[in-house]
């Protein structure tokens, strides 16, 4: 299976990419990791008639501690943030994410931005990003824009991005330093998408009850899940039996209703979900920093 | 004679070669001037074909030609039906390319050839074809039902063959039987997915008017006779080859592709060389594909669990031609019985026509089927009369001594199915010993206390292998000792460049790396026919031992003239000839393969030794006497076994089974075969461990998912799962040894075994694991979620019935 | 066609490049879309890079670019520009002794029909790299990147134990 022509552009400055983003509008589309993209050219479900390979755009390979977030440049690889210290320390969670991501070939290659952009609801990284309010930066010729999470994802392989504009970072926030966090998916194989995935950050309040939780799923709907009604039943408990029944049970209204496939049905979809709940809270709560308390 | 390689774990003569990325597979081969070739699949099960517009395609820079069916003059006619067999009362196979209708999704209806691969497949999307759709048989259930649609319209019903056979009288077992019990067991579509997809290359060199083919494919000389008929061209002048070929299991023994006679046929329209190389979408949607079949079954049996008799009847899913007959389908009629004394057995099955891509052999090749269907009862007697498993089939197992044990029927290559050897309940007891059998009970209450869900199953078979009709051999001596041995037979992973070396190394007292082997080159040997059905080695091998025999004996007679001596006295050993109480007064090998052709020149090293030992001169008379059978040390070897030998082998698993997930992961998994007499263990090994791994795909992560339109959704490898490392668990292995008294070597095949007993042995592990729930599987391959299904239902049926006893 | 220093911010359609392979320069003017997988097999004749999906599961086509194994199937030869790349090729001694890898496959019967074998050579290549001393789990896990249809990958995850154990005492040797 061969790609179809196409007209390829490597520049190495940001702005000229954007000059060319903004000139070919629909008809571009950017080559990052390429793990994603390159097989629908190769398939020719993908026939731009412009390629932008933003690999050489040396100021887009970066990462960052800003005081809120880890900020990610559109040519990070998954791998070089899978094996920084850095983040391995500060954002355990974001490594453990990138480590179902595939197998390391393919993070070798994959970027994080690049994941963010594809928006599989299936991938780790839009489900993430979206459990942690996180947001990404938006660029073009005109201008730049910060958009949400919650509003960037709109839909199965779709974003708000608009012709003309690229991704050029992402920001992962920072858990609080009490939080205890689990992210668990079920795939059938070794580095496969997940049929179904749950992340669940849980931070304890100075009483030792759950003063916040944020929950995403992957792989139950063309968008990632933000489980609020999930997370409202968690908050002031102390995540005993009962609750996790609760929330094990609210969980299974996250799937949506055309969620079947080759792999699943869409009640399978949902006792997963169900019980991926069940063992992301379990473990997030294990892993809080327990407060003091007033017992 | 003492033999020294033959059963000796001899490293790969193959492996360096490969290992440096240095293989020649027929993507690798290169010629002046070749062009490459695409082909344009049909997007729909079934249509009429209204009209192909292929101008557009035509005037793309780069492109060559481009064909359709009324481009092939002469060729456009349906490819030979492989098998015949009476009860195939409507054969249909395809046309090269698709005229008038299309069948299924992926059947070919144009061919491009352009300057690369990329212009090929540009010209592909210009050309318009215009299909009227027309009610697709997307199922055996469409297939069977009646006033349904049909693929060919002038084959009723769809039914392309019916058989049926009887051994004893099952219906008087079935009248008076304390036992009877009924079930539809399902077994669906897989796939062989070798790893490298099929590709044709061939040059037509218009001086010497020879047609060269490279083909990845198990059988060169079926096609090189084909293509010989098809173009008219002399036999001679035909050369097909099979190079490195990645993996064929099955899938790369149909011939004819269509693929098979296009691609000669461009090379000679356009005088250049062509090259086709499959790639993996098209694999999905025109490679052939396997497995598909709904038995419903009867069986009775007496309150010992002694199985009395079984009534088969089963639905063959054919795909929409049958270009490789009814072998599949006759070949799960015909193992059905496995290692057990059935006396009485009826089996009948009908061959339905569907539109999707055709069937024919995959690794098992009817057998898994099979046994699925009979372990089923062996579990489902065990349950039913609360007796251990293992036991009852113990109790039903064919002794040792009742060999050789007539099944009753008629096997796939015309003879008798008669288990020639065996111990079954030699490997049974091998089997406990890997499981540790009798401390699982405790192993799984401990589970089931912590709410884990652990079972046992096993599978037991008997698989009919080294069929005839017959292969040869060429062995030969060359001047510098080293032997050239060229079979019939290819190659696509099996070391026979080391096997059949071994063969040979032991009749001439040299070590293997001496001998030197080709496969699968029709220049170089000329009869035969293939690598398949688990017979590469034991009749293969049988004829290259014959003719390695031969070639001692000359060798033997040669020396014995020139020392003088008599031929019994003759020793090879270390590549050395010599009288036996005379070692000193040597000849090498390569010395006595010179004497033996009486030249007035001899070349080389060997040739100026020779001169220089005081030998016997020679004698009055021709240079060459008629005894001596002809020049040098050479000889062929035919061998034609009387009907195939019959291996078997048990194999079982410890899984556990996540009650939530549905999920199974292996904690064990034992396999324990016997494939008589072994020449090399660890290619033995090596080739269950490779079965296993596909069974266990073949049962929980790969099916081939088709729509009510008859179009594979799941084409691709990230949605057919093939086993990774991490989903394939490590495998304890064993052997019995049984020798077939068959052949000359004592051996049988062992390439399909690994893969047969996997889907019955994961059902009854899951049915085990999951006893709290009365849960009984009766179809394969299982999926979690479908697991999940049928979890959910066993409790409900139990809610409304109470718990098990 | 562009000048191989300049920026690439003018959008073509066949491009120069120059790739590093197994130590060897190699320029070449290639069509955009041409895969590096290709490039290699068809352009450069190393053939020991196999082809067996091209939509990046199956691992036959694993080199190392920049010394980091990729899918040669899911990049373009232009993106290799300047790049240096390690094929399978490039494994064996100057004097063409196996490396210790193929050794141990050689030793354990870790290959039949030989087409996924030189992809998986040089994903085990990276992964002891990194992982000198990995456990049988994470062996298969690492592993999985790669399909193999022939071996039951039972022996292959016996020839990569191998060779780890063979390339530290190697690499104890040499400090």
């Amino acid at each position: 299976m061969k790609p179809p022509r196409f007209h390829y552009c490597s520049p190495r400055i940001l702005d000229e990419a954007l000059v060319l983003l903004d000139q070919y509008g629909e008809e571009i589309k950017v080559l990052a990791g390429g793990q994603s993209f390159v097989p629908l050219l190769n398939m020719r479900l993908a026939a731009p008639a412009y390629i932008l390979d933003i690999n050489h755009i040396s100021e887009l390979h970066y990462f960052e501690t800003e005081p809120d977030y880890l900020a990610i440049g559109a040519i990070a690889r998954q791998r070089q943030i899978e094996r920084s210290v850095l983040v391995q320390e500060k954002h355990p969670l974001l490594v453990e994410a990138i480590k179902h991501i595939g197998h390391m070939q393919i993070r070798n290659r994959g970027t994080v931005v690049g994941s963010i952009a594809h928006a599989d609801p299936a991938a780790e990284l839009p489900a993430l990003l979206t459990c942690l309010d996180g947001e990404v930066l938006a660029q073009s010729m005109h201008g730049e824009r910060v958009i949400k999470a919650e509003d960037f994802f709109t839909g199965y392989l779709s974003t708000s991005l608009e012709a003309g504009e690229m991704l050029t970072e992402v920001r992962f926030p920072w858990l609080a330093p009490q939080a205890g966090w689990s992210f668990i998916e079920f795939a059938r194989r070794s580095g496969d998408f997940a049929l179904v995935g749950a992340i669940a950050v849980l931070t304890p309040a100075p009483d030792d009850t759950c003063m916040s939780a944020n929950i995403a799923y992957l792989g139950v709907a063309g968008s990632p899940v933000r489980a609020r009604a999930v997370e409202q039943l968690l908050i002031g408990t102390t995540l005993d039996a009962q609750t996790l029944n609760a929330a094990a049970g609210a969980a299974r209204d996250v799937v949506g209703e055309d969620m079947q496939d080759v792999h699943a049905t869409v009640e399978y979809r949902r006792e997963l979900a169900s019980e991926l709940t069940r063992r992301v809270l379990k473990q997030a709560w294990a892993r809080r920093e327990k407060q003091e308390g007033e017992h | 004679m003492a033999t020294r390689w033959f059963g000796a774990p001899v490293q790969r003569l193959e492996d360096p070669r490969l290992l440096r990325g240095r293989g020649n597979y027929v993507d690798d081969i290169d010629l002046p001037e070749m062009l490459h070739a695409a082909i344009l699949r049909s997007t729909s099960a079934r249509a009429r074909i209204v009209s192909i517009d292929a101008s557009a395609a035509w005037s793309l820079p780069g492109v060559h030609l481009v064909l359709t069916a009324q481009d092939l003059g002469e060729i456009l006619e349906p490819s030979p039906l492989l098998v015949p067999h009476p009860a195939l009362t409507q054969p249909r196979t395809q046309l090269p390319l698709a005229r008038d209708e299309v069948r299924y999704v992926g059947e070919a209806v144009a061919l491009v050839v352009a300057d690369n691969r990329y212009i090929a497949e540009d010209a592909l999307d210009l050309i318009d074809v215009e299909y009227e759709p027309l009610p697709v048989v997307h199922s055996l259930g469409v297939a069977s039902a009646s006033d349904g649609p049909l693929v060919h319209e002038d084959v009723p019903g769809n039914v392309a063959a019916h058989l049926a056979q009887t051994v004893g009288d099952p219906d008087s077992v079935f009248a008076s039987a304390p036992h009877v019990m009924r079930e539809t067991l399902l077994m669906d579509r897989g796939a062989a997915m070798p790893m490298e997809c099929r590709g044709v290359v061939a040059r037509w060199d218009a001086q010497d008017s020879m047609l060269t083919c490279w083909i990845s494919t198990q059988a060169p000389l079926p096609i090189r006779n084909g293509l010989a008929a098809i173009f008219h061209l002399p036999e001679h002048k035909v050369r097909v080859v099979a190079p490195d070929v990645g993996g064929g299991f099955g899938t790369k023994i149909m011939m004819f592709y269509p693929e098979e006679v296009l691609v000669p046929f461009a090379a000679m329209q356009l005088d250049r060389p062509v090259k086709w190389i499959e790639d993996r979408r098209e694999h999905f949607i025109s490679a052939n594909q396997e497995r598909s079949q709904l038995h419903e079954v009867e069986y009775a049996f007496d309150d010992e669990g002694i199985l009395l008799g079984v009534r088969d009847t089963f639905l063959h899913d054919a795909g929409a031609y049958t270009p490789y007959g009814i072998i599949v389908p006759i070949i799960t009629a015909c193992t059905l019985p496995g290692p057990y004394r059935l006396r009485h057995y009826a089996s009948e099955f009908t061959v339905l026509y569907t539109n999707k891509v055709p069937v024919s052999p995959y690794r098992g090749a009817g057998r898994p089927h099979a046994v699925f269907v009979m372990e089923r009862i062996m579990d489902r007697i065990a349950r039913e009369l609360h007796l251990d498993r293992l036991e009852v089939r113990s109790r039903n197992f064919i002794s040792p001594d009742e060999f050789p044990w007539d099944v009753g029927l008629v096997y796939q290559d015309g003879g008798p199915t008669r288990y020639d050897s065996g111990d079954y309940q030699a490997g049974l007891d091998k089997l406990k010993a890997l499981l540790d059998y009798d401390n699982f009970p405790a192993l799984k209450t401990q589970a089931r206390k912590e709410g884990r869900y652990l079972g046992i199953g096993m599978g037991a078979y008997v698989e009919g292998t080294g069929i005839g009709p017959y292969e040869g051999a060429m062995v030969r001596v060359e001047s510098d000792g080293r032997v050239f041995v060229t079979t019939g037979v290819t190659t696509q992973g099996q070391a026979h460049m080391t096997t059949f070396a071994q063969i040979v190394a032991d009749q001439l007292g040299i070590a293997p790396e001496d001998v030197l082997v080709t496969t699968g080159d029709t220049q170089t040997f000329n009869w035969g026919v293939g690598t398949y059905a688990s017979r590469a080695a034991t009749v293969a091998g049988s004829a290259i031992h014959i003719a390695a025999v031969k070639v001692r004996e000359k060798t033997k007679q040669v020396a014995a003239d020139l020392f003088e001596a008599a031929p019994d006295d003759i020793e090879l050993a270390g590549g050395k000839v010599f009288v036996r109480d005379a070692p000193h007064r040597a000849l090498t090998l390569g010395q006595v393969a010179i004497s033996a052709n009486p030249l007035r020149y001899a070349y080389g090293e060997n040739a100026r030794k020779l001169m220089s030992m005081k030998l016997a001169g020679p004698r009055p008379g021709p240079a060459l006497p008629e005894e001596r059978g002809g020049p040098g040390l050479e000889a062929s070897g035919f061998y034609s076994p009387p009907h195939g030998s019959f291996a078997s082998g048990i194999h079982g698993a410890i899984i556990e089974v996540d009650p939530v997930t549905c999920n199974v992961t292996f904690v064990k998994y034992a396999a324990v075969h016997d494939c008589g007499r072994v020449i090399n263990p660890i290619v033995v090994e090596g080739q269950v461990h490779g079965g296993v791994a596909q069974g266990i795909g073949g049962a929980f992560f790969e099916r081939l998912v088709y729509d009510e339109e008859g179009q594979l959704i799941n084409a691709s490898f990230m949605d057919y799962l093939l086993p990774t490392a991490a989903e394939v668990p490590p495998l304890l292995v064993d052997h019995v040894e049984t020798p077939s008294p068959l052949n000359p070597l004592g051996v049988k095949g062992a390439g399909e075994a690994g893969v047969i007993p996997v889907p019955a042995l994961f059902a009854s592990a899951i049915d085990d694991a999951l006893s709290p729930f009365d849960i009984r599987i009766r179809e394969m391959p299982l999926h979690p979620s479908r697991l999940y299904e049928l979890l959910r239902e066993a409790k409900i049926e139990q809610s409304a019935s109470g718990p098990p006893s | 066609m562009r000048e191989r220093d300049e920026d690439l911010s003018q959008c073509v359609e066949e491009c120069e490049i120059a790739v590093t392979v197994n130590g060897n320069r190699y320029e070449r003017t290639v069509p955009v879309r041409l895969l590096l997988s290709d490039f290699l097999r068809h352009e450069l004749h190393l053939t020991g890079t196999h082809v067996g999906c091209e939509h990046g599961v199956c691992g036959c086509c694993t080199v190392l670019f920049n010394g980091e194994a990729v899918r040669a199937c899911l990049m373009f030869a232009v993106q290799a520009d300047g790049m240096a790349i390690t094929t399978i090729e490039g494994m064996a001694g100057v004097n063409s002794e196996l490396h210790p890898i193929q050794q141990a496959f050689r030793e354990k019967h870790g290959l039949q029909c030989g087409f996924c074998t030189p992809g998986i050579i040089m994903s085990v290549h990276a992964m002891l790299h990194e992982h000198p001393d990995p456990s049988e789990d994470e062996i298969r896990h690492e592993l999985s990147g790669n399909i193999c249809r022939c071996t039951g990958y039972q022996n292959i995850v016996e020839a990569v134990k191998l060779a780890a154990e063979r390339l530290r005492v190697q690499h104890m040797e040499v400090e």
